[in-house]
């Protein structure tokens, strides 16, 4: 955590070479976001695009707490979902009153009842740190989650409240009828969000988190509250997660009790985890493959939240850093010129381990379809090659893939690290390791 | 009324001892290693479906022993190859892996027995009346299920209080590298408590799952409790989680049992409020905030008491 991208380098005014390439990495992300519908124009990919916009603003709205300020919550998707109610409120309310608010907006306004919530309960919640939030996040969280359903008035009970986006007073000529329109006001939603939570990264407050992260004893020591300034990092979290909410709230046109869920308040933290929070990209990351997973597995296995875990678990065991981490960690082999010598050990553990995997997928889908669907024919498709459930033939297979795989693929991953180190040293020798 | 009072008062003792068997382990897995278990309440699911199954083919008596030693040995491995290799990425890594445990677990679970409740009987030797007050039939299984805790109870604070074992264990607790540089191995201490307390939250599943509902979402609906008792008693007091889920178990037990509501308390002055979220509140009943009633203790003794009942400790 502490190579994070607020080491001290970076501090004293960047030569115009690097500002350029600092602001064209924004605007290539912002020509990609223009660019990509016109590619891919289906529906489902332009649906898809919608989700994954969401999910990104989500996870990076998490990770001002988990990656910035060091504040481990389950609970997360309460702000989400209260933004996404008071969203659908507003949306409901302008359509009967007449008033004269944009839909454009409306996002804004779903941020601004994620705040207010936040500005509320966070006091109490960020009274603590570690694992005493963690706890106490979960806890608010689930608080949340039942009222809704008490709360029928609000929160529509199990049914949801819904709204008509159209209805809404028109803006540039766009009634946000057709997807395409709703995509374009997400990916227009996802920039401003990107780029305000950067710069909050780059305020003294950003920094400041990040040192109540790491030392909040010494904070304390320099005149700060650390309890303030979580709750200041919880306020800002729960603004743009409340504005993903009400994001959600104009594509679904509907808001339930279950966005307020433990299940959402899981996902953001498998995105952002997996994608890696110790760098700014990584929840983008993390959002962009947790939703296209979530998206292309739910068609393809009934138990894609199994594989979900495995993979968090993996991530969380090899890879603290997530997929982020892994790539930064090849930057200085890349400067020095000596990736090419971890390379071909990749290439050969890729076998492997490759093997392992498509048993571990194998056993499970056996087992996930031996047990929940007997007597309705004992075939299964596994990546495009059918299997009997029912033959021991099968069973075995899978054991041996995995087995197998196991113990070649350890020792191909000795040979990585061995190799891995012989580059890092080379690096070190050229300079470009610290 | 007595009759509730008394019925109440019994139900909500057996629930508070359940809480407090899953409490324990986690409390003395937390305070020796500083790793809140996420996965506790899935041991606990595991130990009742184990139990279901092993009831199945080899009756409930060796299902009582087997069942608990299966989850042991599972809590055993995931120290052994998991937690201990997470370590050296923090505590919050550690809190992850058993949350994505967790999820993994609860998600197995479904995939073998499905995800409808399975058929899991009160054993034949037991299903009889224990008593009878008041016209209620109190049930033998439940009194057995009060007496296995109680005496799970007494047999720990034997163990951790007047063994040498419980010394070692006391010691690695507070002094690891001391207990470790007078020749023990903490490693494996930490494996054997590890195991110990997922063999405890798995006896409480075996004995808990004919008495409640045994499904896959039971992990789900249990953990967050669980995770209110610890912080509520004091993250680390074994006193406090035990007084903590008395409370928690008597305060859940008797708000299921009654059904005011305000309007029903303040029936003439009804205000007649239109659909409005003050009707919702007026009209709701004591049963229906049951499930909400623990989170609302916990979010009114951090603003009274942050550290919890028992903790020392602010941080």
């Amino acid at each position: 955590m502490s190579d994070t991208a607020t080491s001290v380098r970076d501090l004293p005014a960047p030569a115009r070479g690097q500002s350029l390439r600092f602001y064209g990495i924004w605007v290539i992300a912002a020509a990609a976001l223009i660019v990509l519908p016109l590619i891919f124009s289906s529906g489902s990919s332009l649906t898809s695009f919608s989700l994954i916009g969401i999910a990104i603003i989500f996870a990076l709205s998490y990770n001002i707490l988990l990656g910035q300020t060091g504040l481990l919550s389950f609970g997360h998707a309460v702000y989400y979902g209260l933004g996404g109610f008071t969203a659908i409120h507003v949306m409901n309310a302008v359509t009967a009153h007449g008033l004269p608010i944009p839909l454009p907006f409306i996002p804004l306004v779903g941020g601004l009842g994620g705040l207010c919530f936040a500005a509320v309960i966070g006091w109490v919640m960020t009274k603590r740190a570690g694992t005493v939030f963690a706890m106490i996040s979960l806890g608010i969280g689930e608080l949340v989650a039942s009222s809704s359903l008490i709360l029928r008035s609000v929160f529509g009970g199990e049914s949801g409240i819904t709204t008509d986006r159209t209805a809404l007073q028109q803006m540039f000529g766009w009634s946000f009828g057709p997807q395409i329109q709703v995509y374009y006001l997400i990916a227009a939603w996802v920039m401003i969000s990107a780029i305000a939570m950067y710069a909050l990264t780059r305020t003294p407050l950003g920094r400041i988190c990040n040192a109540v992260r790491d030392n909040p004893e010494r904070v304390e020591f320099i005149g700060y509250d650390p309890h303030v300034v979580r709750y200041l990092a919880s306020c800002f979290a729960g603004l743009f997660a409340g504005v993903a909410g009400g994001l959600t709230a104009i594509n679904f046109e509907i808001a339930n009790s279950a966005y307020l869920g433990a299940v959402q308040s899981g996902l953001v933290l498998f995105a952002t985890f997996i994608g890696g929070t110790a760098y700014f990209f990584g929840p983008i990351l993390g959002a962009i493959l947790v939703t296209y997973l979530q998206l292309g597995l739910t068609n393809l296995t009934t138990v894609w939240q199994l594989y979900f875990g495995i993979i968090f678990i993996g991530i969380v065991m090899f890879a603290p850093g997530g997929i982020a981490g892994l790539l930064m960690m090849h930057r200085p082999l890349v400067r020095a010129g000596t990736l090419g010598m971890v390379i071909p050990s990749y290439l050969l553990a890729l076998v492997p381990t490759l093997v392992l995997v498509c048993g571990v997928i194998l056993g499970i889908e056996t087992l996930a379809h031996y047990t929940e669907s007997q007597g309705q024919g004992n075939m299964i498709n596994v990546l495009g090659i059918p299997f009997d459930t029912t033959r021991a033939g099968t069973w075995i297979i899978a054991a041996v893939m995995i087995v197998g795989g196991f113990v070649v693929a350890r020792m191909t991953w000795r040979r990585i690290a061995d190799a891995w180190d012989r580059a890092t040293t080379g690096a070190r020798d050229r300079g470009h390791l610290a | 009324m007595l009759e509730l009072i008394v019925i109440s008062t019994l139900n909500g003792v057996l629930f508070g001892m359940l809480l407090f068997l899953l409490s324990s382990g986690l409390t003395v897995i937390f305070s020796m290693m500083g790793v809140l278990n996420f996965a506790h309440a899935s041991f606990y699911m595991l130990g009742a479906f184990f139990g279901y199954q092993l009831t199945k083919w080899i009756g409930f008596w060796p299902a009582l022993v087997l069942a608990p030693l299966l989850v042991g040995a599972i809590g055993m491995a995931v120290e052994r190859y998991g937690l201990r290799n997470t370590h050296k990425h923090g505590h919050v890594a550690e809190l992850l892996l058993t949350f994505g445990l967790a999820f993994a677990i609860e998600e197995i679970v479904s995939m073998i027995w499905g995800k409808s409740p399975v058929d899991y009987r009160v054993p034949e030797v037991l299903d009889f009346s224990a008593f009878t007050i008041f016209s209620t039939n109190y049930p033998a299984f439940k009194m057995f299920m009060l007496a296995v805790s109680v005496l799970i109870f007494v047999v720990l604070l034997i163990v951790l209080k007047r063994t040498r074992v419980g010394l070692i264990v006391q010691a690695a607790l507070t002094h690891p590298s001391m207990v470790a540089h007078l020749g023990h191995n903490v490693g494996r201490v930490f494996m054997l408590v590890f195991g110990v307390g997922s063999a405890l939250a798995g006896v409480a599943g075996v004995i808990a799952g004919p008495a409640l509902v045994t499904q896959s979402d039971m992990a789900g609906l249990l953990g967050p409790i669980l995770f209110v008792v610890i912080v509520f008693g004091g993250l680390g007091s074994l006193p406090g989680a035990f007084i903590a889920s008395l409370v928690i178990g008597l305060v859940q037990t008797f708000a299921v049992a009654l059904n005011g509501s305000l309007a029903s308390a303040f029936g003439p002055l009804d205000p007649s409020f239109n659909a409005t979220v003050l009707s919702d509140i007026w009209n709701v009943t004591i049963a229906q905030i049951a499930p909400i009633l623990p989170y609302v203790l916990l979010v009114l003794i951090l603003i009274v008491r942050p550290m919890g009942l028992m903790g020392a400790r602010e941080t």
